[in-house]
């Protein structure tokens, strides 16, 4: 059974509220950069920066993460890992980086995310954003900004559909 | 991908073009600063070298540690083989340190085909005797790609001692299934006596050369000549090395490969060897990223 929990109105009004959470938060948008985990991520992340840009009218520069390589669970995963491109075309040594991802879920992907990123540079600060929270941690990792939390069984799939990826935004929640 | 990589048989074209993809973000990866990954962490690789090599063993040593593996090297100097120990045995020795992976090159044809079905290892073949070097075919390929692009309708000319080559074997079954030509171009003598279904032969160079997008000089392998495949290197230089004026009938944008090591003077002529056509040291760096490549997608999920 599939259930609709946020529409295209939803993800922009949560994407605009997280963009003045994050101005807010960091008093302004200097030495900011946004950092989004492919795919989902990295098309909210370019979403979020165009927002800030009509809040502040500032550019701070984005990029896109693949944590492919960085993961624990390489071989259970898929048959033929496909990779994608990092594309990080600036320093993010001593920027504050908030990392943008979809959902939030057991903390592993954030975990590569954060080691891939080190191998990068050495960032001031990260910061992390998602549009759901599903809960199930199995790390010690929290969101700083978070779109919507949705309680969760472990057996349930939450899908996110994306414009980028030439579908209607949206969120649904899959019960088996 | 299956467990291991014996021969370019073992891969489908579209595994063949995922491998060339996934060994582009790699090249990436060799970009940082940071040229390293945890991607394979803990894993066990071993070298098993029964036959001298520099480059080939190198590059895969340094693709190991790129993906942050242990490695182990064995070579044949160095170890008990020397005091009369059995291939078998040692192969079985080498799978009870534990190995996730076996990178081997042997003179036997067939010998990477033997130890995968001994180990429960994932094999990788870094050249079997006159059999197949995939590896070498892969990097090639990549390395075709960035300069030209497409494959589709592409003309290779693989230029030498095809006789005796494992290169030309990977390769002319790499290029093909990606959808180039291939043609061979040597003295009668090293070229096989049967040619695949589709493979033009040449024994004369300029003929052979004519409208090639890719040249690719092989290496004059004195080890494997018992007998009198020509009757001196400096003729076959005359005949059959790949020199500037011999160029102009290929294409204008048209580049020289060879796997290395070379002989100058023999196959080819220094001034193209350091020429702005010849992709020689691009081949070595690409030749660390697609390794990388192979290591990481080799075994899958399912293997």
């Amino acid at each position: 059974m599939t259930k609709e929990l946020l529409n295209k109105k939803d993800i922009d009004r949560i994407l605009s509220r997280i963009a003045h959470e994050v101005i807010e938060k960091n008093k302004g948008t200097e030495g900011l950069c946004v950092v989004g985990i492919q795919r989902g991520g990295a098309h909210l992340a370019k979403r979020l920066v165009s927002k800030i840009r009509t809040i502040e009218g500032t550019n701070i520069p984005v990029g896109s993460l693949d944590i492919s390589l960085y993961r624990d669970d390489l071989k259970t995963h898929r048959p033929l890992p496909v990779l994608r491109k990092t594309d990080i075309p600036f320093d993010i040594t001593d920027k504050r980086v908030i990392l943008v991802d979809d959902v939030l879920f057991t903390g592993r992907s954030i975990r590569s995310a954060m080691d891939a990123l080190m191998d990068l540079g050495r960032p001031a600060q990260i910061q992390l954003a998602v549009l759901v929270d599903r809960g199930h941690r199995e790390l010690p990792i929290r969101a700083d900004y978070v779109g919507k939390n949705i309680p969760t069984a472990r057996n349930e799939n939450i899908e996110v559909l994306l414009e980028e990826e030439g579908k209607e935004d949206g969120v649904f929640i899959e019960s088996p | 991908m299956k467990k291991d990589l014996v021969s370019i048989k073992d891969l489908t074209a579209d595994e063949i073009r995922h491998i060339l993809v996934t060994a582009s973000t790699f090249k990436d990866v060799l970009k940082r600063d940071i040229k390293k990954v945890p991607t394979l962490r803990g894993k066990t690789m071993v070298n098993l070298f029964f036959e001298p090599s520099t480059r080939t063993r190198t590059s895969f040593e340094l693709a190991q540690k790129r993906l942050s593996a242990d490695v182990l090297n064995f070579s044949v100097t160095t170890s008990s083989v020397v005091k009369g120990e059995s291939l078998y045995d040692t192969l079985r020795t080498i799978q009870s340190y534990g190995a996730d992976y076996i990178v081997i090159r042997h003179p036997c044809s067939g010998t990477p085909h033997l130890l995968s079905k001994i180990v429960r290892a994932s094999v990788i073949n870094a050249g079997d005797g006159i059999n197949e070097h995939p590896t070498q075919a892969l990097l090639d390929a990549f390395t075709i790609q960035e300069k030209l692009g497409e494959f589709k309708g592409l003309e290779v000319a693989i230029v030498g001692d095809i006789l005796h080559s494992r290169v030309a074997r990977s390769n002319t079954l790499c290029l093909r299934a990606l959808g180039a030509n291939v043609r061979y171009v040597g003295p009668p003598t090293l070229i096989p006596t049967y040619l695949p279904k589709g493979i033009r032969a040449f024994y004369n160079l300029q003929e052979g050369l004519r409208g090639v997008d890719v040249v690719m000089a092989l290496r004059v392998q004195k080890e494997r000549m018992d007998r009198g495949f020509f009757p001196s290197e400096r003729e076959y230089f005359k005949l059959y090395g790949i020199a500037e004026e011999r160029l102009q009938m290929a294409a204008p944008n048209a580049v020289v490969m060879h796997p290395g090591p070379m002989n100058r003077g023999i196959e080819i002529s220094s001034e193209v060897a350091d020429s702005e056509r010849a992709v020689i040291l691009e081949q070595v760096t690409n030749g660390i990223a697609v390794r990388m490549a192979v290591l990481y997608l080799v075994g899958g999920a399912d293997a």
